[in-house]
Formats: structure tokens, C-alpha cells, sequence
């Protein structure tokens, strides 16, 4: 079993799935991270907000001590207050004008400038700091008269711990999702892989030979359904092609067999022939008329394919049916007079279309040639040029046996003739021209009855080649 | 008269040099592009016939070289391809007629005939006359030996064409294009009653038939001889 996954790795770097996943990761865990920084920023100030307000409300009280009892009351304060430090991680410093300290839980006044506010973030030789000592402090100064200074702060291991912690549980995150989605994209991958993969297999097998092959369809109507839907109309479209192809060179083979056999025959006679013969003569005029007949094969075979492939539109130009149609009527008049038939021409419309004339014209006489076939001598063909909606009909109707309704299909290929015309000249080609005429103008032959007869319609839309929306 | 024949094909060429030599026409052949346009513009030909395909020159772009240089000789292609676009693209780069391989010689020999015997630009006739039949293009009336003829206005365009190319073959496929102005193929011999009722109209009452069935070829109109 080829390409089936598990898919190795080597694949799976090629296969565009999982480089988009990937991608699709790297932006993910950017959006992860301007997240997760926007949650530590905001808890880092929001934590260091809290102490700036602690200190705040403690420099409050200290200034109530200090206006009511001075200086010594201050000190007391502060002694009394560094004593409970341990618990409520404040700093305080009261230093007289020389520097000595007064009272307070800090060594000495800190070496780092304050902003105008008072406020500044020193570094702390606490004793008992666990992380090698460096410990940071936030507080605010004030000068005293007399000068003496305070000190009123906090210190932050607090803010530094919480911080420790969101980065940390961050960072778990992170990777976890990395995993997570990493696993989710190998899954994912490999679960379009092998959609993708029951495509490729049946391409391959088709392209081995095997034309009948369809790729699979799941029943969820996904994209994936859809463009294995598309590419199996596809197949069988071709398939259909090959098959009018492979029934097409049979058919010649067949039917070009016998007049070149019939050609290669008449000329060997010919040669046995006294050349100044009126026989000699007779057989050379008979060979040209036969060698005609297969250029008159070929040519149709010609036009059919030319409409088959679609003549550039630029020479589509606007004609006239009901002209056309008393064209064909007035070069076939005298012929079907001549037969004894009636050709009757019904209701004519002043139709106009775009398209190629000499097509039009040609499927035309070719269903006329067709009505004629089957009427004998006495017989009725009606012609007609009508509008029904948006549809422009051309119609030729015969009193001939008609077709039956299970064959009509089938006379419609190349070069089948129903067992009943065999005798009747002819290359089995009329209609295959006039059919694919009518395709080329984006409509359609209908074979229908008469009642009695075979009535043949070139249905035609209107507004062919501008489909709604283009 | 002279023509150049300008085609590749070996065989094909010889076959068309010998059916025109024999209906007296001098021949000469160049088997690719390059030739054909060098023989075509310095020497004085009545007459090219020219291949589509060919080594070195295609016949489109030959045939347009041609008219480039002011030459005005009539040319015929002849071509492998049918469509009718093909067709167009000739006669646009200067053919003045297509015929399509494989044709009939006389299909080719009746179209050469045509080409040759076109009238110069400007002349207008006025009427035509072949023995003693007459037609009035102005009054688009007709006699024979002074006696009038009724035609239907289809009859009268067949007859002028026929005159027009008086003594030389026309095919059916020469009226369809030229009278019916059509460009297709008939499984059914739907001309031949048309002729046969002018036949009808012209010589039936007539010691001397001028319009004749060429077999395998077509009809011609003329004086027996």
C-alpha cells in the first residue's frame, strides 16, 4: 500500500498542509504571546500600583504623627512600625542633617537618586534575601525641616514574585500549545493527506489504462467532494470523447473500406479494359464518381469536426433565419418538385441570430437532405423557422417512417444508419454535422415525431455565447 | 499563359504540373517559400498557385510579401485546411481564391480557368453574349436568336455566371459559392435541377445545346464545336 499514511517525515515537510500549519503556528504563538505580555504588563502595574498606594497611605499616617508630636513622635512612629517590617515588608529611614540614621530598618540612606516626586526604585543588601542578595525597594523621600529626611517604602519582592509566576505559567502555556497544535497539525495533515493521496491513486491508475476508475467521494459535500465531483465529470466527458473517437475510426474504417475497395476494384477492371473503349471510359468515370463520394465522406467529417471544436466567434455574424431558410427553399424547390414532393414552408419568423451562416445553412440542408431521403414520391416536408421564448426553432418535418423513440439517440452518432437506410445513399453524417452545428451555437438537435414522420429541430438559444453573469 | 506552381509535395506538384500542361498552360514549380516568392515577384507569371505549408516561406506570408511589392497576379491556394476561418485568413493575405486538398482536378482546373479570365478592375459590362444567346445585364432581360427568354431571378444569376465564364468548366461547388453565395456541401445533386431547368428554358427549343454537363466536373457553357 503506496502513500498511505503514516506519512514520513521527509513527506510531511513537502506537504503543503503541514508548512501551512506551521505557519499557521508561528503566527498563533505570536498572538500568544502579545497576550501573554499584555497579561504580565498589566499585572506588573497593577501590582506595583498597590505598593505606591501603600506607601502612600503609610507616609499619610507618618505625617499625622509628625504635625501632632514632631520630630520625636515621627521616630517613634518609625521604630515602632520597622519593628513589624518583617511582616509588612516596609522600609523606613529617618537620617538627621549629618546622615546618621535615627531610627528606621535600612543600613543607610540609598545611593540612588529620587525624581522630583520623591519616589525612587534602589537596590536593597537585605540580609536575608534568598536570590543572591539583590533585592529591589521602591519608596519616597521627604526633607524635614531641620534637616532631617525620611524614607517610606516598600519592598518589592512581591511584585517580582507574582511577575516570577505569570512568566513561568506562561511559558508551560506556551509550550503546551506549541505541542497541542503541532500534534493538531500532524492530524490534520494527515487526514487531508489522505484525501488528497485517494486523488493521486486514482489518477495514477487511470493514466495506467484504466479509464473507468472515479476518484472516491465522501458524503460530506466538502471541497474536497466538490473538486473530486468536478474532476470525475471530467473523466467522463473525456471518457465519453474517447469512445465517440475509437467509434468514429471504426466507422471509417468501415465505411471508407468498402468505396476504396469498390475505387481499387473499378480502376483494376479499368486496366484490363482496351483503353480506347467506351468501357475503358466508363470505368475511370465511375472510379472518379466513387473517389468523390469518399472527398464528399471526408468533408463532412471535416465540418463536423470544425463545428466540434468551435469556430472562432469573431466569425459569428448576425443572420437571418427567415432568409436562410428561403434560401434553402429556393435551391431545394425545384429539386423536390422534381421528386414529386411538396415542400411546404410553414410559419417563417423574422428571427435573427448570431452565428456562423454557412454553418446554419449547412445543418439546415442536411436535415432537409434527410427528409427527403425518407419521402417518397407524393410525400409532405415541412419547413419552419418559429420563436418559442428565447429560443429560435428550425424545423423540417417529413412523413418518412420516422424514427423510433429508443433509437433516435443512436442515429445521432457518426456514420450509423438504421438497418432500414442501409440501401439509401448516403454517409451517415447529416445529422452528426447538424448536431454539432447546433452545439457549436450552444443549442441542440431534437429528433421528434411527426406524427406521422420525423420532425428534426435545431433549437437555438437567442442570446447564445453570453450566459447569465458573464 | 504561364503559372507557377509553389508547393512541397513532390507528387502533388507533378500531378498539377501535368493535368495544366495538358490543358495548355506552361508550367513551373518551386518546392519551397523562398523560391516561390523570388520567382513569383522578378518573373512574369499569369498565374500562382500556392501550397499553405511550405519549407522556409509559409504560402500566407509569401502571398502577403507578393502584394507587398505591388505584383497583382491572381493566386490560388490550395490547402490541407478547411475551416472556413482558414479560408478567410487566404483571401485576407491576398488569395483571390482556396481550394481545399484533396480536391478534383477538375475543381482546379475550372478555378484557374475562372482566375484567369477575371475581368480587369473598372470594366463594366453591360451585356454578354455566347453564340447567339444575349444577355442584357441593364435590363436583366435575355434572347436567344432574337427570341426572348423568361428566367426567374436565380436562373438569371446562374446564366450570367455561366456566361461570365463562358467556354471553360464551372463546378457545382463554383455556382453554390458564387450564385447562392454559400459556402457548403450538398449530399444531394440540388444544382443539377436547377441547371437542368434553365437547360430546359435556353435549349430546348434550340437546334444547337450551349450548356453542357462535363462529367465528373461540372457544366460548361459554349458553342459545340
Amino acid at each position: 500500500m503506496r502513500g498511505i499514511p503514516f506519512v514520513r517525515p521527509a513527506n510531511l515537510l513537502r506537504s503543503s498542509i503541514f508548512r501551512l500549519t506551521l505557519v499557521y503556528l508561528v503566527f498563533f504563538s505570536l498572538a500568544v504571546a502579545v497576550l501573554a505580555g499584555a497579561v504580565f504588563w498589566i499585572t506588573a502595574n497593577v501590582v506595583s500600583r498597590q505598593i505606591d498606594s501603600t506607601i502612600d497611605a503609610e507616609i499619610r499616617g507618618l505625617a499625622e504623627q509628625f504635625s501632632q508630636r514632631g520630630t520625636p513622635g515621627l521616630i517613634t512612629a518609625i521604630q515602632r512600625r520597622a519593628a513589624a517590617a518583617e511582616r509588612t515588608r516596609g522600609l523606613y529611614l529617618v537620617t538627621d542633617a549629618a546622615g546618621r540614621r535615627l531610627a528606621g530598618n535600612l543600613s543607610r540612606w540609598p545611593d540612588e537618586p529620587a525624581d522630583e516626586a520623591g519616589w525612587l526604585t534602589f537596590r536593597l543588601e537585605s540580609p536575608e534575601a534568598e536570590n543572591g542578595g539583590v533585592n529591589f525597594g521602591r519608596a519616597r523621600t521627604f526633607e524635614l525641616p531641620g534637616g532631617f529626611r525620611l524614607l517610606v517604602g516598600h519592598d518589592v519582592r512581591e511584585r517580582d514574585r507574582v511577575a516570577g509566576l505569570i512568566r513561568e505559567t506562561l511559558a508551560w502555556s506556551l509550550l503546551a500549545i506549541l505541542g497541542i497544535s503541532l500534534l493538531g497539525g500532524l492530524l490534520m495533515s494527515r487526514v487531508l493527506l489522505r484525501r488528497i493521496e485517494a486523488i493521486n491513486r486514482t489518477s495514477r491508475e487511470i493514466m495506467a489504462g484504466n479509464l473507468s476508475r472515479r476518484v472516491p467521494l465522501s458524503r460530506r459535500d466538502d471541497e474536497f467532494d466538490q473538486l473530486a465531483g468536478n474532476l470525475n465529470a471530467m473523466l467522463d466527458q473525456i471518457e465519453r470523447l474517447l469512445e465517440g473517437m475509437r467509434q468514429v475510426s471504426d466507422n471509417i474504417a468501415h465505411d471508407l473500406r468498402s468505396p476504396l475497395a469498390r475505387l481499387r476494384g473499378g480502376l483494376e477492371l479499368a486496366l484490363m479494359e482496351d483503353p480506347k473503349s467506351e468501357g475503358y471510359r466508363d470505368a475511370i468515370a465511375k472510379a472518379i464518381a466513387e473517389a468523390d463520394s469518399i472527398l464528399k465522406t471526408f468533408a463532412a467529417l471535416l465540418s463536423i469536426a470544425q463545428a466540434e471544436a468551435g469556430t472562432p466567434r469573431e466569425r459569428f455574424t448576425v443572420v437571418g433565419l427567415k432568409a436562410l431558410v428561403e434560401d434553402v427553399v429556393e435551391l431545394y424547390a425545384p429539386l423536390t418538385e422534381e421528386l414529386g414532393m411538396e415542400l411546404a414552408v410553414g410559419p417563417l419568423e423574422d428571427i435573427r441570430l448570431t452565428g456562423d451562416r454557412d454553418m446554419l445553412f449547412q445543418a439546415l440542408v442536411n436535415l432537409l437532405d434527410n427528409a427527403i431521403k425518407f419521402s417518397g414520391k407524393g410525400g409532405r416536408i415541412d419547413i419552419a423557422a418559429a420563436r418559442r421564448g428565447e429560443t429560435a426553432v428550425l424545423s423540417v418535418g417529413d412523413r418518412g417512417p420516422g424514427i423510433p423513440e429508443d433509437k433516435r439517440e443512436e442515429v445521432l452518432k457518426r456514420f450509423v444508419r438504421l438497418e432500414r437506410s442501409r440501401s439509401t445513399a448516403g454517409s451517415g453524417l447529416g445529422l452528426s454535422l447538424a448536431q454539432a452545428v447546433a452545439r457549436l451555437h450552444d443549442g441542440k438537435l431534437i429528433l421528434g415525431d411527426h406524427a406521422p414522420g420525423l420532425c428534426a429541430s435545431l433549437e437555438l438559444p437567442l442570446a447564445q455565447g453570453t450566459p447569465p453573469g458573464r | 499563359m504561364r503559372v507557377l506552381i509553389v508547393e512541397d509535395d513532390g507528387e502533388t506538384a507533378g500531378y498539377i504540373a501535368k493535368g495544366l500542361g495538358e490543358a495548355g498552360y506552361a508550367v513551373e514549380v518551386a518546392a519551397d517559400g523562398r523560391d516561390g516568392l523570388l520567382r513569383a515577384a522578378s518573373e512574369d507569371f499569369d498565374l500562382a498557385i500556392v501550397d499553405r505549408m511550405l519549407p522556409h516561406l509559409d504560402g500566407l506570408s509569401l502571398v502577403e510579401t507578393l502584394r507587398g511589392t505591388g505584383k497583382s497576379l491572381p493566386v490560388l491556394f490550395l490547402s490541407a485546411m478547411g475551416g472556413v476561418d482558414d479560408r478567410v485568413k487566404g483571401l485576407r493575405a491576398g488569395g483571390d481564391d482556396y481550394l481545399v486538398k484533396p480536391f478534383a482536378f477538375s475543381e482546379l482546373l475550372a478555378r484557374v480557368e475562372a482566375l484567369l479570365r477575371r475581368p480587369a478592375a473598372g470594366q463594366v459590362d453591360t451585356s454578354l453574349r455566347v453564340a447567339d444567346l444575349e444577355m442584357d445585364l441593364l435590363s436583366r432581360s435575355v434572347r436567344r436568336g432574337g427570341r426572348a427568354i423568361e428566367l426567374q431571378p436565380r436562373e438569371f444569376k446562374i446564366l450570367e455566371y455561366l456566361m461570365r465564364h463562358a467556354g471553360h468548366v464551372v463546378t457545382r461547388t463554383m455556382l453554390l459559392e458564387h450564385v447562392w453565395n454559400y459556402h457548403f456541401d450538398p449530399q444531394t445533386n440540388v444544382v443539377d435541377v436547377h441547371i437542368s431547368r434553365l437547360r430546359q428554358k435556353i435549349d430546348k427549343d434550340f437546334e444547337q445545346p450551349l450548356l453542357h454537363t462535363v462529367r465528373g466536373a461540372g457544366y460548361s457553357l459554349r458553342e459545340t464545336s
